[in-house]
């Protein structure tokens, strides 16, 4: 694949200085089960201006999976997740949602087929209530009986977000913030959830209790693909993982399979 | 005491245009942070499509419930109009850019409507622009005194039926963007945008639908202060939304700009300031005074009097 780019000439500025020219393929460890793919990306480019932050990012979430994107910090997994949801334009390659193609649609038309994605740094509107907050997630629905118990089903999972409903979200603690965000994102019925960083900032027990959570709304038939730096966190939850660096994919495979590998064990989970 | 009661009475109901106007730049910096400076010249466009809708209807010295409604609903739509194609063409293509781009083309906007406005247009009969020289604006609403206080010839205090239904008009329409901003869902979604662009289209909130019927919004409430201050000043020509938007956009800052409330205050309090500084002093210095009370709250209180200091974060 990288080699076919070579020779038809469309030669990347950056690429040419780069020692391990042409591409590798990533390592694949273990097998993954046959499955049908909700979201199917295809050789994502995506640059900031001159800066090129994607270099051809192919991964897929199967219905009912979760897939994590480790790696290490600039690796690209934020980018990839803003180009999957809109938020960026990529410059090249294909997205592909329950088998139709979205690439190049904007957020806000993502979000009525399925799509939600609790950004990087919980994107909570803190001038708003923590109610106006929810409220948002569910802004394209109009079945008002069903936001009214999915609204429910959150504080079920997260009861703090019904004590301090009435309060601005500028009050919340970081913790909070973030079961915010993610009960948000839980607001529109997703088939797929994207998750950034859910754990940064956040004491260990926090981190358990949302993680514990997520798993929970996993069995519910709710796709995840998280972007996670504690690799240790994410390989325990998820189905398969993609590695991350530099803009590329070094490495896929299950999550136990990636646990046990050396070279994750070494660069990932400090040892 | 008299003396003063009749200061408060034109003061307020100066403040009170000044604040529909304000509340106009304050809701376009709240979701683009953009001081949107053609803001003044697009009042002015309202008023003259009021005085073309009076004309039109001949109604110039005639009051009618009918007439004076059509004249609002005229200019606000046309201002509407307005706000949405400069916002379409000349601002959403720089909502990239650096935020200086977009003030300098605001400037820009500004000079071509009130200039542009100077220019006489029309086919056959039918008048396009009337050009530069000032037009007297049609009596929508018979003037009349509504409580006299004291001896008729020379009155203490006098109420005049413009200036209460101007408040009542004015307070009305701010009633009804209190509500909209704040109890309706596009109002959340436009306090979203106004919080975080990139996260508002991550809930499905159009954005760019919301920053252009912001626009519109403000646009209108401008278009209705546009009216209220052609019948209180009976005069109104091309170059006068410069000025009042000036005074307006004084009034924002000074109530703390993005500050819905705040625009209010801000608004009456120069209405007030310029009035005793006229009424006490000279009006020779009103402007001053108006532009020397924006430096001292700035001075004391940079982010407005009811604005909020938000730290940049890095």
């Amino acid at each position: 694949m990288a080699v076919a780019t070579l020779v038809e000439g469309a030669v990347p500025v950056d690429l040419a200085m780069r020692p391990c020219y042409p591409r590798a393929m990533a390592t694949v460890l273990g097998s993954r089960a046959p499955r049908d793919p909700l979201l199917d990306v295809k050789e994502l480019h995506v640059s900031y201006g001159a800066i090129i932050a994607l270099r051809g990012v192919s991964l897929s979430v199967g219905k009912g999976e979760v897939v994590a994107l480790i790696g290490a910090n600039g690796a690209g997994k934020t980018s990839t997740l803003r180009a999957v949801s809109g938020m960026l334009k990529p410059t090249r390659g294909t997205i592909t949602l329950d088998g139709g193609e979205v690439t190049g649609l904007k957020a806000n038309q993502l979000v009525p087929r399925g799509m939600a994605h609790a950004p990087e740094g919980r994107g909570i509107f803190l001038n708003l209530s923590v109610a106006e907050n929810l409220d948002l997630g569910a802004y394209l629905r109009r079945d008002k009986p069903e936001i009214e118990r999915d609204r429910e089903q959150c504080f079920t999972l997260f009861p703090i977000l019904k004590e301090r409903y009435q309060q601005r979200a500028g009050t919340l603690s970081g913790g909070e913030q973030q079961m915010l965000a993610i009960s948000r994102a839980l607001m529109s019925r997703p088939r797929l959830l994207l998750l950034d960083e859910p754990s940064l900032g956040l004491a260990p027990q926090v981190i358990e209790r949302i993680f514990s959570i997520l798993r929970e709304i996993n069995a519910k038939g709710v796709s995840i693909l998280l972007v996670e730096q504690n690799a240790h966190l994410a390989l325990g939850m998820c189905h398969y993982a993609y590695v991350l660096e530099t803009g590329e994919l070094v490495m896929e495979g299950g999550g136990k399979e990636l646990l046990k590998s050396p070279e994750i064990r070494k660069a990932y989970l400090g040892e | 005491m008299a003396e003063l009661v009749q200061h408060i009475i034109n003061g307020v109901a100066a403040g009170t245009i000044y604040a529909l106007v304000a509340l106009g730049y304050t809701m376009v910096y709240g979701v683009l942070k953009l001081i949107n400076f053609a803001h003044g010249d697009v009042m002015m466009v309202g008023c003259y499509a009021g005085y073309a809708s009076a004309h039109t209807m001949g109604r110039e010295h005639s009051t009618s419930f009918l007439g004076v409604t059509v004249v609002f609903l005229v200019a606000m739509g046309m201002c509407a109009l307005i706000g949405f194609l400069v916002e379409r063409f000349a601002y959403r293509p720089l909502r990239e850019k650096p935020r200086l781009v977009a003030l300098i083309t605001a400037i820009g906007v500004s000079f071509a409507i009130s200039y542009g406005f100077q220019l006489k247009l029309g086919v056959g009969a039918l008048t396009i622009l009337p050009g530069a020289s000032p037009r007297a604006f049609p009596e929508v609403i018979t003037p009349s005194d509504w409580l006299v206080v004291g001896d008729p010839s020379y009155p203490d205090i006098v109420l005049r039926n413009t200036q209460v239904i101007s408040v009542l008009i004015a307070v009305a329409l701010m009633a009804a963007l209190q509500v909209l901003v704040f109890r309706s869902r596009f109002g959340v979604a436009m306090r979203a945008v106004s919080f975080d662009h990139r996260t508002s289209a991550l809930m499905g909130i159009p954005v760019d639908r919301v920053i252009a019927l912001t626009f519109m919004l403000g646009s209108a409430l401008a278009a209705g202060a546009g009216i209220l201050y052609a019948i209180k000043d009976t005069r109104i020509e091309p170059l006068m939304g410069t000025q009042v938007g000036l005074k307006a956009f004084v009034a924002a800052v000074i109530g703390g700009i993005g500050h819905v409330p705040g625009a209010l205050v801000g608004a009456l309090l120069l209405g007030l300031v310029e009035e005793f500084v006229v009424g006490y002093g000279s009006s020779t210095w009103r402007d001053a005074v108006a532009f020397g009370f924006l430096i001292v709250v700035l001075l004391f209180k940079p982010e407005g009097l009811f604005g909020r200091v938000t730290a940049e974060k890095v």
